[in-house]
């Protein structure tokens, strides 16, 4: 049964590549601010929403694109100035209610501005199915997969080559150094929330033609990317890419072997047993954090 | 929508007491209580629920309310929660002080309420699909919509005059999709039908190719059904095209809507699925006494919401005309009396069907309320 | 808190919770008393481990349904008598929480986050799935509480158990707050090198917190499924742990009063809300965003700050 094999493979990939996806905006809020943002999947409910309901109005889908990242980002920006910044000093327990009483009032937000009905988006590349050794494989994840490639690439680059991208990491690894560096920590953390936001709208406008969208696509999403950046280790991109995949695969290997009724505790099981073993994730190392 | 419009389209017992309003009188309003999944993972059924409880509401009071009272519409958000429903009932009962509860979008808090009610002595008429609801009959609780076995009978039925008798089953491990699931096993003996294949999924999951694939190499697999409603089975239709299973594909009414030929696109065509005549409303024989209410609600419904009716909007609009019936021939909102008139109610002409209730059934539909359709060029097609 | 205000603290409580059903007018507004009661009596102890042990769950929720889960089921379909089926729970869920308490308060921050999150959706995967027993997504009717032939009817009789439980809750956490073992825990939240230096045994205590706080949410549930005419497993589920968890740190961590102010708040909101229909979750998201800014440390502690700051 290779061709079964295969197809749970790529099943698995293909989820797997979403949760990845999500789960790496997580890892760049914590790297730069040790932040876990509860409303991530927010970020990417409403990239994909806003893209969607201007594909709806007749807007071409690159620019539709476009304006649904920037549009995010504008709601990252807004959400790091009003709710986190003045809270910087609270504790991690209460800035992760805070987070979580933003992708509420986010959610609560999008119902009213949209509907609550589901919402769908052609693929971008027709939706002809590539046969893979009796096995068969969507072009639309392809892109999800190359986006997530991309992803990491540019992040490599921004974190490793650019004075913003080193001044980021500098700040997650001792925000006051950085502070006395003349590194201006509070547009860092800004920043973060931006970039974060914009991958978040990336990553939900690529999958919707896979998952369709609705006002609370958001929270699983969210969850899954969550737990993909803590098996993958926190704050480090290639983590959540690895933590996304292996969930996603392991997901589908158990609907397909095991039971589709206990997929989801399967995943949930791997994770607890590697954090286990491995306290900080796969890949996550405690102190310095590169990506 | 001018009175006289309304008139029209009012079923028989509707426009018995719109004429015998006359002057309004100062009397209290019949107070009409809900509670409702509006939001939450259940949106889908309670959000078009609430708008036409809202709507229709609002319509008798235009006319002139109902024997002489206008109506007072309480509702609350439950968000699909069982503990939630069951505080909002008790609310109803005993703050707001109700006549009546129409509510309930799922079995859930449908069954977290009717302790409450058969307590309190309220007359409740749910909105939700499940058997159990009704079975064993409750003095107190009655439902509009078909069951789900119901569905499942009318599936096996279609399933057997094509000579199928082995069949996969691919369910959302959700409310909806567990209770079509465990009552499409109880009665697939009468049918003669063979489960061969049994496979769930989450609601919110993004891919079931690895479940479609089992059940694709199951070995004589004639057809397939997928309980649950939502994007989830879209989500099952697209992956059941892209890896080209030849059987049929069986959906049940829960995805009885436009919304899910919208999202599934051209993998949707040829799915077979039970739906109630208010969404082949135009494809119905003139003799088809169904034919001009569904054509009605469905329009006025589109006029005002800009999107077409679903069965569930169906199953409100149902309810509150039924109960506003009762009410107008009991002449008064004693709760018992307005429960006996719902237990009476006959011949009434719904979107759902035509409804003959008894001591010991309250719900009053039997399998000619559902027709198959089949999916052609992106809309229903009717297919008995 | 010294041992002289910790009398006041209960006492006044408990006059306030003996006063409270006076100022009641109908039996919907008892019932939201004794959900907040419900839910106070879970952060009471969740508090213990978050609050006072530093140590965070999200899936407090799971332990609660477990409780209420094994109640219902061992009541309705092994006709167990109700305080039997409730011990039990809490013995099943005491020795599991036992049992993964040492690995998991390994962990720190987010991955212990994630790590209770993963125990809590397990759970409720579960008790979702195995609907021959549990009844699934549906849910399943545990029926009335009763002891003998002494048969607890009507929001009142559950009010005075509840209410009752609640004091009985408070006075055990605030014991083990001032204890030996609340100061070693106190030491825990601020430096666990410095606790283990001094010769804590910080897991030790760790574990038995989580244990504790686990059981207390097992016996809450057990009650809750006799108190709710049908249980599903929505209250075992992630949001529920969410909620839980958010109650603790908007009333105030490391404060039992806090934890009950918080309870109590967040319980009546929603139903104070529902006059805003659709924008309800609008208002409760910013209401918890705002209240978290500018009272970081949340309800109760900053209140009395500023009323010891007031005084000379």
């Amino acid at each position: 049964m290779l061709s079964a094999f295969l197809q749970f493979l790529i099943s698995g990939v293909t989820v797997g590549a979403i949760y990845a996806l999500c789960g790496l905006g997580f890892s760049i809020i914590y790297n730069a601010s040790h932040v876990i943002n509860f409303a991530q999947g927010e970020f990417i409910m409403i990239g994909a929403m806003t893209a969607v309901s201007l594909v709806e109005a007749g807007v071409p889908m690159p620019l539709a694109i476009l304006l649904a990242i920037l549009v995010t980002m504008a709601v990252g920006v807004l959400l790091e100035k009003l709710a986190v910044e003045p809270a910087r000093k609270a504790s991690v327990t209460t800035l992760i209610i805070i987070t979580i009483g933003a992708s509420i009032f986010l959610r609560g937000l999008a119902q009213e501005v949209w509907d609550k009905n589901f919402h769908k988006m052609d693929p971008f590349s027709g939706d002809t199915p590539i046969n893979l050794f009796g096995a068969v494989l969507m072009p639309q994840t392809l892109w999800v997969l190359g986006t997530a490639l991309l992803v990491i690439l540019l992040l490599a680059w921004f974190f490793n080559r650019t004075l913003e991208g080193k001044a980021m990491l500098a700040t997650s690894f001792n925000p006051l150094a950085a502070q006395l560096m003349g590194i201006n920590t509070k547009r860092v953390l800004m920043l973060s929330f931006g970039l974060s936001a914009a991958l978040g709208a990336v990553g939900g406008i690529v999958i919707t033609p896979i998952t369709f969208t609705a006002y609370d696509n958001g929270i699983m999403l969210g969850l899954k990317g969550f737990s993909a950046a803590v098996l993958g280790g926190l704050g480090n991109g290639f983590g959540a890419v690895a933590g996304g995949l292996i969930v996603g695969i392991a997901e589908a290997m158990a609907a397909g072997y095991l039971s589709s009724a206990y997929k989801d505790a399967v995943a949930f099981v791997i994770i607890l047993l590697v954090l286990v073993f491995l306290p900080n994730g796969l890949f996550g190392r405690k102190g310095t954090e590169r990506v | 929508m001018s009175m006289q419009a309304w008139k029209i389209l009012a079923s028989a017992a509707a426009v018995a007491f719109t004429a015998a309003a006359g002057p309004a009188l100062a009397a209290d309003p019949i107070k009409i209580g809900s509670f409702l999944s509006a939001t939450g993972p259940a949106s889908f059924l309670g959000d078009p629920e609430k708008k036409v409880l809202e709507k229709y509401v609002a319509e008798y009071n235009k006319a002139g309310g109902v024997a002489g009272r206008k109506i007072e519409l309480v509702l609350y958000d439950d968000a699909g929660a069982a503990d939630k429903a069951s505080s909002f009932v008790k609310r109803l009962i005993e703050n707001d002080k109700v006549d009546l509860i129409i509510g309930g979008s799922t079995t859930g808090t449908t069954m977290a309420a009717v302790p409450l009610v058969e307590a309190a002595g309220m007359p409740f008429v749910s909105l939700a699909g499940a058997v159990v609801i009704v079975e064993p009959v409750k003095k107190w609780v009655f439902k509009t919509p078909h069951t789900d076995r119901m569905a499942a009978e009318k599936i096996f039925a279609d399933m057997k005059k094509k000579g199928i008798t082995k069949y996969a089953m691919i369910s959302e491990n959700a409310g909806f999709g567990k209770s079509g699931h465990d009552e499409t096993l109880k009665v697939q003996a009468n049918y003669g039908m063979t489960l061969v294949a049994d496979e769930t999924y989450a609601p919110k999951d993004p891919d079931v190719t690895a479940q479609l694939t089992k059940i694709k190499n199951t070995a004589g697999v004639q057809a397939v059904i997928n309980w649950g409603f939502g994007q989830s089975p879209a989500v099952v239709t697209k992956n059941y095209k892209q890896l080209g299973v030849a059987a049929p594909l069986y959906q049940s009414h829960g995805v009885a809507s436009k919304d899910y030929i919208k999202l599934a696109g051209d993998a949707s065509e040829g799915v077979r699925l039970p739906a109630a005549g208010l969404v082949v409303a135009d494809q119905l024989p003139a003799t088809d006494m169904q034919k001009a209410v569904c054509a009605k609600f469905q329009k006025e419904y589109q006029a005002d919401f800009k999107a077409e009716a679903s069965t569930f909007a169906g199953h409100a609009f149902d309810g509150l005309q039924m109960a506003l019936a009762a009410i107008s021939r009991a002449g008064s909102t004693d709760k018992a009396k307005v429960r006996d008139e719902i237990e009476k109610t006959s011949g009434y002409i719904g979107t759902g069907g035509t409804v003959h209730m008894s001591a010991t059934d309250h719900m009053g539909l039997n399998l000619s309320a559902f027709h198959m359709v089949e999916i052609k060029k992106g809309d229903f097609a009717l297919s008995d | 808190m010294s041992g002289l205000s910790r009398w006041a603290g209960l006492g006044a409580l408990a006059i306030f919770l003996a006063a409270l059903p006076q100022a009641l007018p109908n039996n919907y507004y008892v019932d939201v008393a004794v959900l907040a009661c419900f839910n106070a009596i879970i952060c009471v102890g969740l508090n213990l481990l978050i609050g006072y042990a530093g140590q965070i769950s999200l899936g407090h929720a799971g332990f609660f349904g477990l409780g209420a889960y094994a109640s219902a089921v061992l009541v309705n379909s092994y006709g167990w008598p109700p305080l039997l089926a409730l011990l039990a729970g809490a013995a099943i869920v005491g020795l599991m929480a036992f049992a993964i308490a040492r690995p998991v308060l390994k962990l720190k921050g987010h991955y212990l986050a994630m790590a209770t999150l993963g125990i809590g959706i397990i759970i409720s995967i579960v008790i979702n799935t195995e609907a021959g027993i549990t009844g699934g997504p549906d849910g399943i009717a545990a029926g009335p509480f009763s002891i003998g032939s002494f048969k607890l009817a009507g929001e009142r009789d559950w009010y005075w158990l509840m209410a009752g439980l609640l004091l009985a809750t408070v006075w055990l956490a605030t014991n083990l707050v001032d204890s030996p073992v609340g100061r070693a825990l106190r030491a825990l939240h601020g430096s666990e090198v410095g606790a283990e230096v001094v010769g804590v045994d910080t897991a030790r205590y760790k574990v038995m917190v989580f244990v504790v706080s686990a059981v207390i949410a097992s016996v809450a549930g057990s009650l809750f499924a006799h108190y709710t005419p049908q249980l599903t497993p929505t209250k075992a589920d992630f949001f529920k742990s969410i909620e839980l968890v958010t109650m603790v740190v908007f009333g105030g961590m490391a404060s039992t009063f806090g934890a009950i102010v918080g309870a109590a708040f967040l319980t009546m909101l929603p139903q104070v809300l529902t006059v805003f229909e659709d924008y309800e979750p609008v208002i409760l998201g910013g209401i918890m965003m705002g209240t978290m800014i500018f009272m970081p440390k949340g309800l109760v502690p900053t209140i009395a700050a500023l009323f010891n700051r007031r005084r000379p």
